[in-house]
C-alpha cells in the first residue's frame, strides 16, 4: 500500500466509523463575510424591533386543517417548532376569540366589579396600574388544542397539532385585591368574568379559584397585553382552559350560582360516553409534545440529536418525562430544564443517536400530583371521541423513515 | 405579610425562577375542589395573596349605573330576564330580516353555520348534533347568548322583545314550544329543554395512565 493509497484508506475508514457522530466532510477556506465589509444599518430615532427578515416563515397561522368558514370566531396557532426556551414571544402567541378583536382605548376602559358584593366598583386602567403589581409563569392553553387529531392524523406540523399553547409571563394586580375592596358577600361563591368585545364572551368561576391566583393582567411578556391577547386588561385564571380567561375583561359580577351560559354547557363540555356531556373541566391536564424532531422536519442522516420538547400541567408542576423512539415498548427519563414552575411550560432535553432506521418518538409527562400522560386509547376507555372533542392531553407519537422524515402518526403508532 | 417583603417577593421572581416555585401539597389555603365541587387542580397554599397594603383605587359605582352592562341571565332560573316579551311569528320575521343570512332559512343552516334546528336524541350515536334543541339544558340561555353576541354584525343592538321572539321562534322550530307560544321572563325559564340532565360535573382525574418503562406494548 502506497502511503497515498493508505492516507486515503485512513481517511476512508474514519469517514465510515464516525460519520454516525460527527461531520466527517472538511469544512472549505473561509472567505471575510460581506457584514464584515461593510456598515451595518443605524439605528432609528424610535423603533419597535423586529425579528431578522431571515425569520419570516416563524409565524402564527391559522388552522390548515379544519375549513372555518369565517374568521370572526377563529384561532391562529403558536409555531411551537420553532420556539426554544418556555416563553413564547408576544407575537407569536396564539389567539382564540369568538367575534374578532377590538380595539379598545385604554382612556375610557373600564372595568366593573358588582353583584354580591358590599360596594359596586369601577377601575379605570390608571387606577388597575397603580396596585402594587404580581407577576407569574405560565402556560396558557385552549381546550381545543389538539382536536383535529385524535383518531388519525390530520395535522402535519407540530403548529397545528399543539400550537393553540403559548409560555407567559403575565403581570395585574391579584383578583383577590380587587375583589376583596369590594366587599365579598360571604353567600358569593362564583364569579361571572364579561369581555367588551363583539361577543361579550363570558364564563362563570369558582370563587375559589379567582382568590387562589387568578391575576387581571394588563401585561406579557414585559409590555402591555397585544390586542389579540385582551388588551388593555384581560383575566388569566393560571393552569385552566384558556376559554375561561376572559380578554378585553369589562365586568365581574359576584353570585351564588353559576350562570350556566351558552359557552359552559353547549360550548366546553365535553362528551361521555353515555350521551351526557362533562361539565366545568376547566383543568388542562398533564400533558407534553415533543417540538424536535417534529412533525414535517426532516433529519439530516443518521447521528446525534437532541430530543425536545414541552410539557405542563394544569394541576401543579411538571415532575418528570418520559420519552420513547420505538413507539412506546421502552422508555427513558428525560432532563428537564430548569426552571420547573407551577402551571408552566417546562422544557424536556434527551440525546439521541438515530441509526438511521425507522422510529417512532413519544413523550409522556408525570405532574406533582402523580398524573400520567395518558394514550389517547386511556382517553378513549372513559369519554367519547366523537366531534370537536375537547381536552386532548394524549401523547404524541411522530414517526421517523429511514429517509429522515418525520410524520404525524396519532392513532396509528 | 408587610409591604417589604411582598417587594422582595417581586424581586425574586425576576431574579432567581426556581425560587418562585409553591408547594402544591399541603397548607392552609386552596382545597383540591371549591365548595360548589369543581376541580380546580390546586392544592396549596394560594399561590398569589391579596396585596397586603389595600390600597384603595376603585371607584364606587351604583348597580343602577351598571344597568347598560348587567346583561347576565343566570339560566337555570332566569334570574335577571328583563321585562318584555315575544311571540314565535315575531321571531320570525325577526330571524328573516337579521339572521337568515348566516344561519339559513328555517335554521336549518347556512353558508356560514350550520343547523340550529333538531338533534334531540342524538347524543348517543355518532355524529351528535349540536343544536339550542338538542344541546342546552335551560331555556334562558337563548335569550343570554342571542342579546349578547347576536347577530354577530351588530350585537348587543337587538330590543329585548326582538330577543324574547327569536328564543320562541327557534323553541319552536325544535318542536319544544307551540306556534301561539310568548316567551317572557315568566314563561322562557318554564321551557323544559330535552338536555336538562345531559350534565354531569367534572369527574377527573379519569385516566389511570402508569409509567411503564421497559416491555410496554
Amino acid at each position: 500500500m502506497s502511503s497515498n493509497s493508505r492516507r486515503n484508506f485512513l481517511r476512508n475508514t474514519a469517514a465510515l466509523t464516525g460519520g454516525a457522530l460527527a461531520s466527517s466532510a472538511s469544512a472549505a477556506p473561509l472567505q471575510i463575510p460581506q457584514a464584515n465589509q461593510e456598515p451595518g444599518r443605524v439605528i432609528d430615532e424610535t423603533a419597535y424591533g423586529m425579528p431578522s427578515k431571515f425569520e419570516a416563515h416563524v409565524k402564527r397561522r391559522r388552522t390548515d386543517v379544519f375549513k372555518n368558514r369565517q374568521n370572526l370566531s377563529d384561532w391562529s396557532m403558536t409555531p411551537l417548532q420553532y420556539q426554544p426556551g418556555i416563553i413564547t414571544p408576544n407575537g407569536l402567541i396564539f389567539e382564540r376569540h369568538h367575534a374578532g378583536t377590538p380595539d379598545i382605548d385604554p382612556k375610557t376602559h373600564k372595568l366593573v366589579i358588582h353583584g354580591m358584593v358590599k360596594q359596586p366598583l369601577e377601575f379605570a386602567m390608571d387606577d388597575l396600574t397603580r396596585y402594587p403589581s404580581v407577576s407569574r409563569f405560565h402556560f396558557h392553553e385552549c381546550s381545543g388544542n389538539g382536536l383535529t387529531d385524535w383518531l388519525k392524523p390530520a395535522s402535519t406540523t407540530v403548529q397545528q397539532t399543539h400550537g393553540l399553547l403559548s409560555g407567559v409571563l403575565w403581570t395585574g394586580v391579584p383578583a383577590s385585591t380587587l375583589l376583596e375592596e369590594a366587599g365579598i358577600d360571604p353567600k358569593g361563591k362564583w364569579v361571572l368574568f364579561e369581555g367588551a368585545d363583539s361577543s361579550a364572551h363570558a364564563r362563570s368561576i369558582p370563587l375559589e379559584k379567582v382568590l387562589d391566583d387568578t391575576i387581571i393582567a394588563y401585561a406579557m411578556n414585559g409590555e402591555a397585553l397585544r390586542p389579540e391577547n385582551g388588551y388593555p386588561v384581560r383575566v388569566v385564571i393560571p393552569g385552566w382552559e384558556g376559554n375561561v380567561s376572559v380578554k378585553w375583561l369589562r365586568r365581574m359580577k359576584v353570585g351564588d350560582q353559576p350562570w350556566h351560559l351558552r359557552s359552559e354547557t353547549a360550548r366546553y363540555t365535553d362528551p361521555m360516553p353515555d350521551g351526557k356531556w362533562r361539565q366545568f373541566s376547566m383543568v388542562m391536564e398533564c400533558k407534553s409534545v415533543i417540538t424536535s424532531p417534529s412533525g414535517g422536519q426532516k433529519l439530516k442522516g443518521p447521528g446525534f440529536y437532541e430530543i425536545t420538547g414541552l410539557a405542563w400541567s394544569g394541576a401543579g408542576k411538571v415532575r418528570a418525562v418520559d420519552i420513547s423512539t420505538d413507539g412506546g415498548k421502552t422508555w427513558r427519563e428525560a432532563k428537564l430544564e430548569e426552571p420547573i414552575m407551577d402551571k408552566c411550560l417546562t422544557r424536556f432535553k434527551a440525546a439521541w443517536t438515530w441509526d438511521g432506521q425507522p422510529a417512532v418518538l413519544m413523550s409522556r409527562a408525570v405532574d406533582s400530583t402523580g398524573y400520567v400522560q395518558p394514550s389517547v386509547a386511556e382517553i378513549q376507555k372513559k369519554r367519547a371521541i366523537v366531534g370537536f372533542v375537547q381536552h386532548h392531553n394524549a401523547i404524541q407519537p411522530w414517526a421517523i423513515n429511514a429517509g429522515g422524515e418525520v410524520r404525524n402518526v396519532i392513532g396509528q403508532a | 405579610m408587610s409591604s417589604a417583603r411582598l417587594k422582595s417577593g417581586f424581586a425574586i421572581v425576576a431574579g432567581s425562577l426556581t425560587v418562585l416555585s409553591c408547594a402544591n401539597v399541603g397548607g392552609g389555603g386552596a382545597p383540591a375542589k371549591s365548595s360548589t365541587g369543581i376541580w380546580m387542580g390546586s392544592a396549596g397554599p394560594h399561590a398569589v395573596q391579596p396585596l397586603p397594603d389595600k390600597p384603595r383605587f376603585g371607584k364606587p359605582i351604583s348597580e343602577a349605573d351598571v344597568a347598560a352592562w348587567n346583561i347576565d341571565i343566570r339560566t337555570s332560573d332566569g334570574q335577571g330576564l328583563p321585562a318584555g316579551s315575544g311571540s314565535v311569528s315575531q321571531g320570525q320575521q325577526v330571524y328573516a330580516a337579521k339572521c337568515a343570512a348566516c344561519h339559513g332559512a328555517d335554521a336549518k343552516g347556512g353558508p356560514v353555520y350550520g343547523t340550529m334546528v333538531g338533534g334531540i336524541g342524538s347524543f348517543k350515536g355518532s355524529p351528535r348534533v349540536l343544536t339550542p334543541g338538542s344541546m342546552y339544558p335551560y331555556a334562558p340561555i337563548l335569550f343570554d347568548y342571542i342579546r349578547r353576541s347576536m347577530p354577530m354584525d351588530r350585537p348587543q343592538t337587538l330590543s329585548n322583545d326582538e330577543v324574547y321572539a327569536l328564543s320562541a321562534y327557534l323553541l319552536n322550530l325544535n318542536g319544544l314550544v307551540p306556534a301561539n307560544a310568548v316567551m317572557n321572563a315568566q314563561s322562557l325559564p318554564q321551557v323544559q329543554m330535552p338536555n336538562r340532565d345531559g350534565f354531569l360535573l367534572d369527574d377527573r382525574p379519569d385516566t389511570q395512565a402508569t409509567r411503564c418503562m421497559t416491555n410496554c406494548k
